[in-house]
């Protein structure tokens, strides 16, 4: 109780002390000052981040009165993001590169069963991939453009000309960011279970999986390389999107310093997917003998198939009752 | 040349919104968009305090800086513009802007961004001044008619001061000293990388 009343003679004593140096803000007519108590910029700035307040025209989110976290959005597009941007996407162009003046292509090897065919993808699952690949291709050129367009393009172009093709990238973005999204969902569906990591895949990966080296260890339908570009395009594309539709709808899920955020993950995720796809496109296409088939006309050489997919063609071959092979025009069953 | 800026002294604002519904009818500013807004802060609560607020034409903007197609420009009056026919409605100069000024006409699917608007201080855009192309575009053209933003012209408490940086400047020190107390320049530091010493 004495404690009590202690603190409430201090409190007055304080509240005494503090009285005039209040009541001394006053205009030089001698009239009370009304905004000695009212809010100042510096003192909100301290309670939040953000100076938000009450509104009265519809649009709600326009209620900050100020909201400073953009500098920071700003410095991050403007000062770090060119150079992240032009570090993964050259650095893997340099790297592929010198990885192919080394090693050079991966050749085709000859055996007896050159020459007989072997389904790989059916029709759905080369729609599938090329659907989102072809996506990709414009949305990985029309999300570079975000960044790199005004360095590189406009200077060559003129701003008239640079601008009606950022338009039409913009509305490009947009749009084929539904057929992407569809079809990373369509390959997450049709491949994840040849997908699901393994001992075998460990293995491969030790064995620096015939890239480094002559070694062809074993693998299933997919090995440990393209299972990782499997989970990086279920992953980042998932992400992508993710961050993508809240861009694309202002305000739905996050505010302006979460849009902010969401612009950043997207950015740094597109650069480093986009090297990662290089290198996928690269052991498709150039970087191996072959290999372009599987998702070109669908049916790959039966010995390229034993040489990359041990195991794959085992199990083909089992599905089949009694034949080695599955011909031209034949389905497997799976 | 002038430099140009915008001062609210929220000691004067009484939120009658007639800033807001000025530029809207000068301009012709379409359904959804707002180049200026009043905003209350401590609504209700002792200290409240309202302050009108639009694109503030900063020093060194953030929005001419991250814009993809640089559709942004400073006129010799320090008046950040853009032009509508460059622009392509990304909205990377909402996220940049720290007033939350730059808008968008919701144009087509998926939520897609129309071209930007925003506050012009009244002074057009890129086409020849006071042409139809102009006005259709950006609003009117007040400052090649020898005139001062509307909103600033017609604030009935004379709160929201528009004109030379140093000369609204002024103004507001020489009611700072008459009237005993300051109101804050509201958004000086952010926009200006300065404030009013009084």
């Amino acid at each position: 109780m004495r404690r009590r009343l202690t603190s409430i003679a201090l409190l007055a004593a304080t509240l005494a002390l503090a009285a005039p140096a209040v009541a001394q803000v006053r205009a030089p007519d001698g009239a009370p000052n009304p905004t000695a108590s009212s809010v100042n910029e510096e003192m909100l700035f301290k309670q939040d981040p953000k100076i938000h307040g009450r509104i009265s025209i519809p649009n709600q989110t326009a209620a900050n009165l100020i909201q400073p976290q953009g500098r920071e959005w700003r410095e991050f597009r403007e000062s770090w993001m060119p150079w992240i941007g032009a570090l993964a996407v050259l650095g893997m162009i340099a790297a592929l590169g010198l990885f192919y003046f080394t090693r050079g292509r991966i050749r085709l090897e000859h055996s007896e069963e050159s020459g007989k065919k072997l389904l790989r993808f059916n029709s759905f699952e080369r729609f599938s991939h090329w659907m989102t690949a072809s996506c990709f291709i414009v949305l990985s050129l029309s999300g570079l453009n975000y960044i790199f367009g005004k360095r590189l393009l406009m200077p060559l172009i003129g701003p008239e000309a640079f601008a009606t093709l950022a338009q039409y990238g913009k509305y490009a973005h947009i749009y084929l960011a539904w057929p992407f999204m569809l079809g990373v969902l369509f390959m997450l569906v049709l491949w994840v279970r040849d997908n699901i990591p393994g001992k075998i895949d460990w293995i491969w990966l030790k064995q620096g999986g015939g890239l480094l080296g002559d070694a062809h260890p074993s693998a299933g339908r997919f090995n440990a390389g393209q299972k990782m570009v499997f989970w990086m395009v279920v992953g980042f594309g998932f992400a992508m999107g993710a961050t993508g539709l809240m861009m694309i709808f202002p305000f739905a899920a996050t505010d302006i310093n979460g849009m902010q955020i969401m612009q950043v993950i997207h950015s740094l995720i597109g650069v480093v997917f986009i090297a990662g796809i290089l290198a996928h496109i690269y052991i498709g296409s150039l970087g191996m003998e072959g290999a372009y088939d599987a998702m070109g006309s669908g049916e790959v050489d039966l010995a390229w198939a034993k040489v990359h997919h041990d195991l794959w063609v085992k199990e083909q071959q089992a599905k089949t009752a009694s034949g080695p092979q599955l011909g031209r025009g034949q389905v497997p069953a799976e | 040349m002038a430099r140009m800026k915008f001062l609210c002294d929220a000691d004067r604002c009484i939120e009658c919104n007639a800033c807001v519904t000025a530029c809207k009818n000068e301009h012709e500013v379409p359904w959804g968009i707002n180049r200026r807004r009043v905003i209350t802060l401590n609504d209700g609560k002792p200290g409240e305090r309202s302050v009108s607020m639009a694109c503030m034409h900063c020093t060194d903007a953030p929005c001419a800086a991250v814009c993809p197609v640089n559709c942004f420009y400073t006129t010799a009056d320090a008046v950040v513009l853009h032009s509508k026919d460059l622009c392509i409605g990304c909205g990377y100069c909402f996220y940049a802007c720290p007033f939350g000024a730059p808008q968008y006409p919701r144009v087509g699917n998926f939520g897609s961004r129309g071209k930007m608007d925003k506050c012009t201080y009244c002074s057009g855009g890129p086409e020849v001044d006071l042409s139809v192309a102009e006005y259709e575009k950006y609003g009117s053209n007040r400052l090649a008619e020898g005139k001062l933003p509307l909103c600033a012209e017609m604030c009935s408490t004379k709160s929201l001061l528009a004109g030379d940086g140093e000369m609204i400047a002024q103004i507001y020190k020489e009611r700072v000293i008459k009237r005993g107390y300051g109101s804050g320049a509201w958004g000086w530091k952010t926009a200006y990388r300065e404030t009013i010493a009084i």
